[in-house]
C-alpha cells in the first residue's frame, strides 16, 4: 500500500520451538478499506450458522487416514 | 500424481447417525444418479498392499491396527442399489476417479494426472461429485440432510487426510526419498496450509496455525496413516508396475479450496521430487528436530520462528524454502532439454509463482490473502476479531473455520469469497464441470473412465491398474492389466476404443494373438 509504513514483526530467536503461546499475526501491516470489509462481513453474517456454538459443538468427526 | 480426500461429514440435527452409513448414502446416490454410467462397475482389490513398507518388509496382518486394512470390503456386497450398503459404496467413476468409503469418510481420489494443473482441475471436480452426492442424499425419500467439508480435522482429537500421490522410479532409493522430502514437507506450509483455529489435535489452546494437519503428525518416516502419523509414509504400493515404480503416499498435507494452494503444493513438491531422482539437491538442509520443527512453523503466522538444522544454523521456513528453489532454479535450467513444451511451460510457472509467493510471504504474510488459503481465512477471521471484539476461543471463529470448507457454493464461506472476487483462481468452471465425467486424455486414466462411458455395462470391476470385463460368451471375467500410468492414453489407445464399439469387440481385440 503506498505510503504506508511496513512494519516488519521481530524474529523470535531464541528457541522458539519450544513456545507454546499464540503467535497472534501481525494486523498492523494491511487494513483493506473499511467498506470493502464491512460488506464482506455483512455477506458472510448472513449465511454463517446462527447459533456458532452449538454448530461447533456438533461438529463431530471419526479419525480417518 | 493424484489427490485423494476424505471428507468431512454431518447429519444436522441427527447427532447420532452412523457416519459410515452417512458416508455410503453419499457415494451410493452420486453411483446411483439417473444417467449414471458408473453401472455396477466396482473396485478390484487385487493388487492393493497397504501393509507393504517402502524401507523394505511388510507389516504381519495380525498386528496391524483394523484401519490398516484399506483392501478388505465392509461386508460382502450386494448386488443392487442399497444406499446404505457401504459394501456396494466403493466406484469408478467415467472421469477415472475412485469413490468410496474410507473409515468414516466419503473419499474421491482423482484420476492419475501429468501436471499441478490438471491436478487442480480434477480435485475441483471432486468437489462438484461430493456437492451434487449431498443433494441427491437430500432429495431421496426416506434419507435426511447431509453435510460435507473439505476440511482434516474437527479440531477435538480427529483428523482425516487429504493425500498426494507421486510415481517414483523404483530405482531412486527411498531414504534419499526421505532425507530429501522432511525440510521441504516440514516448511511448505507456509504457502500450502488451509489454516485452522486452535492448536493442538484436540483443539485445546485457543489461536490460529497455518495448517489442519500438522499438529497430528507425531513421527518423521513411518508406514502407518491413523495413528502415530509421520511426515514422509512408508505405504509401498505402487498400484503400477512394482519392479520400475514407487508410489510416493504423502499424508502431512491440508485438503486445499484455494486452486492456487492445491497448483504450488503439487508443482513444487513434484519438482523436489524430480530433484530427488536427479541427485540434485543441496546438503544442509536437515533439521534437528523435525516433527517440532513442523508444529512450530504452523502455529506461528508471522512466519518468524527459527528452526535448527542438524549442522546448527537457524533457519526461517522461507529460508529453507528459498534454498529449494535457487536448488530448483538451477536443476531446471540443466535440464531444459528433455522436457516437452508443455511440461517446461507448467514448470516455469510454477517456479515463478513460487518464488513470488515466498518474496510476499517474507514482505508481509496477511498481503497473500488472494493465493494463499491460511492467509485468506485469517483475514476474515482477523476482520470478524477486529469488529466484534472476539478472543480466539470464540465459538463463531470456529464456526466459521468449518464453515469455510462446507462444498455448498451458497453457505461455504470460500465460495462466498470466491463469488465476491477475492481469490485467485486457476481454472474455469467449465474445465471443472466437464472433469466430473470426462478422464485426463494423458494418463491410463483415460482408458479406465473411457471404459465406463462406452462399456459400463459389461466392466464388472476396476482398479488403477486394471478394468475387468465380464462379456457373453466367456465365461471367465476378463482382467485388462494397466500396470503402466503413462500407457492407455487417448493417444495410445483411443482408436483402439473407436474400432470396438462393443466390449465384447474390444476384448476380442484385446486378446487376438499378437495384440
Amino acid at each position: 500500500m503506498p505510503g504506508q509504513e511496513q512494519q516488519r514483526p521481530q524474529r523470535r530467536s531464541d528457541a522458539p520451538e519450544e513456545t507454546d503461546d499464540v503467535a497472534v499475526p501481525a494486523t498492523t501491516t494491511e487494513t483493506p478499506a473499511t467498506s470493502e470489509v464491512d460488506s464482506l462481513l455483512d455477506e458472510i453474517d448472513d449465511v454463517l450458522e446462527t447459533n456458532s456454538e452449538e454448530f461447533v459443538r456438533g461438529f463431530v468427526q471419526k479419525g480417518g487416514q | 500424481m493424484g489427490i485423494e480426500t476424505e471428507y468431512g461429514i454431518t447429519a444436522p440435527g441427527r447427532p447420532d447417525t452412523n457416519p459410515m452409513l452417512l458416508s455410503s448414502q453419499v457415494v451410493n446416490a452420486f453411483a446411483n444418479r439417473p444417467g449414471s454410467r458408473v453401472g455396477r462397475a466396482r473396485w478390484d482389490y487385487e493388487d492393493e498392499a497397504p501393509l507393504r513398507d517402502a524401507r523394505g518388509g511388510e507389516q504381519s496382518r495380525g498386528s496391524a491396527h483394523r484401519s490398516q486394512l484399506t483392501d478388505v470390503e465392509a461386508a460382502d456386497g450386494g448386488a443392487m442399489p442399497d444406499l446404505e450398503d457401504p459394501a456396494t459404496a466403493n466406484v469408478v467413476l467415467t472421469n477415472g476417479a475412485r469413490l468410496y468409503v474410507d473409515h468414516a469418510h466419503p473419499e474421491y481420489s482423482s484420476p492419475e494426472v501429468t501436471g499441478p494443473r490438471a491436478a487442480v482441475v480434477w480435485d475441483k471436480a471432486g468437489e462438484l461429485v461430493m456437492r451434487e452426492a449431498a443433494e441427491l442424499v437430500a432429495a431421496t425419500p426416506g434419507l435426511g440432510e447431509v453435510r460435507l467439508y473439505k476440511n482434516n480435522t474437527d479440531s477435538k482429537g480427529a483428523s482425516y487426510g487429504t493425500h498426494e500421490n507421486y510415481l517414483l522410479s523404483r530405482a531412486t532409493p527411498f531414504s534419499d526419498v526421505v532425507a530429501g522430502l522432511i525440510p521441504f514437507f516440514v516448511t511448505r506450509q507456509v504457502f500450502t496450509g488451509a489454516g485452522r483455529v486452535s492448536i493442538g489435535p484436540d483443539g485445546s489452546r485457543p489461536g490460529f496455525q497455518l495448517s489442519q494437519r500438522a499438529d497430528f503428525i507425531e513421527v518423521e518416516v513411518g508406514l502407518e496413516t491413523t495413528l502415530k502419523r509421520p511426515i514422509v509414509n512408508t505405504r509401498d504400493e505402487p498400484h503400477a508396475s512394482a519392479d520400475r515404480y514407487r508410489r510416493l503416499h504423502v499424508i502431512l498435507g491440508d485438503a486445499n479450496l484455494l486452486e492456487t494452494a492445491t497448483y504450488l503444493k503439487v508443482g513444487t513438491t513434484a519438482i523436489v521430487l524430480d530433484m530427488i531422482e536427479a541427485r540434485t539437491l543441496p546438503d544442509g538442509l536437515a533439521m534437528a528436530d523435525p516433527v517440532r520443527a513442523l508444529h512450530a512453523i504452523s502455529h506461528d503466522p508471522t512466519l518468524t520462528t527459527l528452526v535448527r538444522t542438524t549442522d546448527g544454523r537457524q533457519v526461517t521456513a522461507i529460508d529453507v524454502q528459498r534454498a529449494y528453489l535457487a536448488a530448483a532454479e538451477k536443476h531446471v535450467k540443466a535440464r531444459r532439454d528433455d522436457t516437452d513444451v508443455v511440461t517446461a511451460t507448467e514448470t516455469r510457472d510454477v517456479l515463478d509463482r513460487w518464488g513470488e509467493v515466498l518474496d510476499r510471504l517474507q514482505a508481509d504474510p496477511t498481503g497473500t490473502h488472494r493465493d494463499v488459503e491460511w492467509a485468506a481465512k485469517l483475514r476474515l477471521l482477523q476482520s470478524y476479531r477486529d469488529r466484534d471484539g472476539l478472543a480466539w476461543d470464540s465459538p463463531r471463529l470456529a464456526a466459521i473455520d468449518v464453515q469455510w470448507s462446507d462444498v455448498r457454493p451458497d453457505r461455504g464461506l470460500y465460495h462466498r469469497l470466491v463469488a465476491r472476487g477475492e481469490v485467485e483462481r486457476l481454472v474455469t468452471d467449465e474445465e471443472v464441470r466437464a472433469a466430473v465425467e470426462q478422464p485426463p486424455e494423458d494418463t491410463r486414466a483415460w482408458f479406465r473412465g473411457q471404459c465406463l462411458s462406452r462399456y459400463g455395462a459389461a466392466v464388472a470391476a476396476a482398479s488403477w491398474d486394471s478394468v475387468i470385463f465380464d462379456v457373453p460368451g466367456r465365461g471367465a471375467l476378463q482382467r485388462v492389466p494397466t500396470p503402466e500410468p503413462l500407457r492407455g492414453t487417448r493417444e495410445h489407445v483411443g482408436a483402439l476404443l473407436d474400432a470396438n464399439p462393443t466390449a465384447t469387440a474390444l476384448v476380442e481385440a484385446l486378446t487376438r494373438p499378437g495384440s
